[in-house]
């Protein structure tokens, strides 16, 4: 096209005034507001290295995935895997960048940090409205040796569309049949029960705010708040506390390697010190790309902040990706990705 | 048949033709850019609704009349009811007339009749100031700040008063008697102050600087001489404003009235963190309920399919109910100018 091409030595020209050495390019995503924060981390220490900029938009996951559908970003961000027949459809491919934990937490009184114990089946049941005082015998029976006060619990549950509620529901949808066939799961439910807070802020304000209350957050809310989180019970029965590692032993023992397309929910994960609701995002791609260069830059960047990143995730409570998966990322990358 | 004969014309006429049809043609083409500027507010409000009618098609034709009628908010299975966020829009919209046009008639009448004039000025920038107040922020203090104090003294009083479910265990009189009356006060969650008469309140306090400037704007219109002749005769101040300054400038104090009303059906951030958002269909102002708008902030971002339509149409459904709010609005005005025999 004519208009591209003057625009081009247009901009040859500009950079061989000004000198510049490579020139810069900046790449656009938008979606998923849960990898946001380290998104942009990574995107600035990037810059400082490259000179190219990300332009992330944190429209929520399903703007991103439909944006991405139209072809007018270079990546889309999801909380939530796309279908492999999706995928198919469109030319995308998928692949997870980080991960992190969402905890329940609750409001107490003479409860700490990490003391309260529940597991799957009892959080179902409170969120599905069936226990509704915190000295039901189902939860004093998991809670050997800690005083619960008898009082009335007030379920909060996130009011917006959420990759955080994604993640939750599809964990209680693991754990509770009644759950899985009368609420489902996905970023918004009908609640059976409970009032809902708008964003991670929302749910840890409603929960500091009413006595008795329990609500799920992103952990770095949880720990930034000072909101008492409750340990769980994993899959391999086997108690955990929400941190770092736990999340980590999520991510290492989900079973990445059969997953086409990294189409793998990653809670109630397996492992014995897998924190069960453990969550990633996936950034979505054109397997054949709409602008070359963009893409170059945009894998680039992917490549840099899994290989790279490590500790600025940490640093906002996020975990790196296992070693194992980037290297599996990195092979579906020269698999899929034609560039 | 005659043969055309050219007068002679003076130059100087010739100019002044000249500059006339030049005139003539401005003055056109300046009505025209007018008419534009009317047709393209019709324009983009017809595109609004239409769009939203159309975005909102599949979700009408899915639940057809039921969906003005369905408490159901369940996206897992795909069933979408209007119900509770077009109750929760107009309840809201109507505890917060109620709050606020009390108060912004008493502000009105302070700054235009009783306050000293040096009063006047600091108080009016005041009260502009306060509509500037983007709604994140009255959301973000009703969250952190306003819902505590409903949760810790307005709410058990309420409740101590007027509910069957009483945090000091003791039914009122007024309880006992009024069979009715626990049913708008009822909570099932007494501890926590979010909820429908929190969020009118909030939207109150929103929408006085509205009212209040547009009632003291008319009532400065007021004649003196009126009002002095009024004083001469002996009245009182609240004679004088009841019997003359609000009849001369009822339709206008009702214009104000209905922009605040406005405001407040479409109010959304603020609404979105002190009403709670649940979709259990309820007549007690104290519980927690969802608005049109606060739904649509909630969930649009993530929605999909039938859900993001059943969006679409809520937002169709606020274009009606605004509209008809106005509708009424319309017609208690030509009952009063019928009234007043003009």
């Amino acid at each position: 096209m004519l208009t591209s091409s003057k625009l081009r030595i247009a901009t040859i020209v500009a950079a061989s005034l000004f000198g510049m050495a490579a020139q810069a390019t900046d790449i656009t995503g938008a979606g998923s507001s849960f990898v946001y924060p380290v998104l942009s981390k990574w995107s600035a220490t990037y810059a400082e290295k490259t000179g190219n900029k990300l332009n992330y938009q944190s429209v929520g996951s399903g703007a991103g995935v439909a944006q991405i559908k139209e072809g007018t970003i270079d990546f889309g961000a999801s909380d939530a895997p796309m279908k492999a027949e999706d995928l198919q459809q469109f030319g995308l491919g998928q692949f997870p960048v980080v991960v992190g934990g969402i905890v329940p937490v609750v409001n107490i009184k003479g409860i700490e940090a990490g003391q309260l114990k529940l597991d799957g089946e009892t959080l179902a049941d409170i969120y599905l409205g069936k226990i509704t005082n915190w000295n039901d015998p189902k939860i004093v029976a998991l809670n050997a040796g800690l005083t619960i006060p008898s009082f009335k619990i007030t379920v909060v549950h996130r009011s917006d569309g959420s990759g955080t509620s994604f993640n939750f529901t599809n964990y209680l949808s693991k754990v509770s049949n009644e759950w899985a066939t009368k609420v489902k799961f996905g970023t918004a439910v009908e609640w059976p029960a409970g009032v809902g807070g708008k964003g991670n802020e929302g749910v840890s304000q409603y929960v500091r705010q009413i006595p008795g209350s329990i609500g799920y957050v992103e952990y770095a809310y949880a720990t930034k708040n000072k909101i008492t989180y409750a340990q769980l019970k994993n899959a391999s029965g086997a108690w955990v506390q929400p941190n770092a590692k736990s999340f980590a032993a999520a991510a290492a023992t989900a079973d990445w390697k059969s997953s086409k397309d990294f189409n793998l929910i990653m809670t109630n994960a397996p492992g014995a010190e897998a924190w069960p609701i453990t969550a990633t995002t996936w950034v979505i791609m054109y397997k054949k790309a709409k602008n070359a260069s963009h893409a170059k830059v945009a894998f680039d960047f992917f490549k840099w902040s899994l290989e790279n990143g490590q500790e600025q995730a940490a640093s906002l409570d996020y975990v790196a990706l296992p070693d194992t998966l980037v290297k599996q990322i990195e092979g579906y990358w020269s698999a899929e990705f034609k560039n | 048949m005659h043969a055309s004969i050219s007068l002679p014309v003076s130059p100087a006429r010739q100019a002044e033709a000249a500059r006339n049809a030049r005139d003539a043609r401005n003055d056109r083409v300046f009505g025209w850019v007018l008419k534009a500027c009317a047709l393209l507010v019709l324009a983009s409000l017809i595109g609004a609704a239409a769009s939203t009618l159309w975005g909102g098609s599949d979700a009408f034709r899915t639940f057809g009349w039921g969906f003005l009628t369905s408490d159901a908010w369940d996206p897992g299975n795909d069933r979408f009811g209007a119900l509770v966020p077009v109750m929760g829009t107009v309840v809201t919209a109507l505890i917060a007339l109620l709050i606020a046009v009390p108060i912004s008639f008493g502000i009105a009448l302070f700054l235009t009749e009783i306050a000293p004039s040096w009063l006047r000025g600091p108080v009016s920038s005041a009260i502009e100031l306060l509509a500037g107040i983007p709604s994140i922020i009255y959301g973000m203090w009703g969250l952190f700040i306003f819902a505590p104090f409903v949760a810790e003294h307005i709410k058990p009083w309420l409740m101590n008063t007027f509910s069957d479910a009483p945090p000091d265990g003791q039914i009122s009189w007024l309880v006992q008697h009024v069979p009715w009356i626990a049913k708008f006060f009822s909570s099932d969650y007494p501890f926590f102050g979010a909820g429908v008469l929190t969020a009118g309140m909030v939207l109150a306090i929103m929408i006085i600087p509205f009212i209040s400037s547009v009632m003291r704007e008319v009532f400065q219109t007021v004649p003196t001489r009126l009002k002095e002749s009024a004083y001469a005769l002996g009245s009182s101040t609240w004679e004088v404003v009841w019997d003359i300054v609000l009849p001369y400038t009822r339709s206008a104090v009702i214009g104000g009235v209905f922009l605040g009303l406005g405001r407040a059906l479409g109010e959304t951030m603020a609404v979105a963190f002190v009403l709670g958002n649940t979709f259990k269909f309820t007549p007690s102002i104290l519980e927690t309920g969802s608005s049109i708008a606060s739904t649509i902030a909630n969930q649009f971002g993530e929605a999909e399919g039938l859900q993001k339509s059943a969006l679409m149409a809520l937002a169709f459904l606020l274009f009606v109910v605004t509209f008809i709010v106005l509708l009424i609005a319309r017609l208690m005005l030509r009952q009063l100018g019928n009234r007043e025999g003009r």
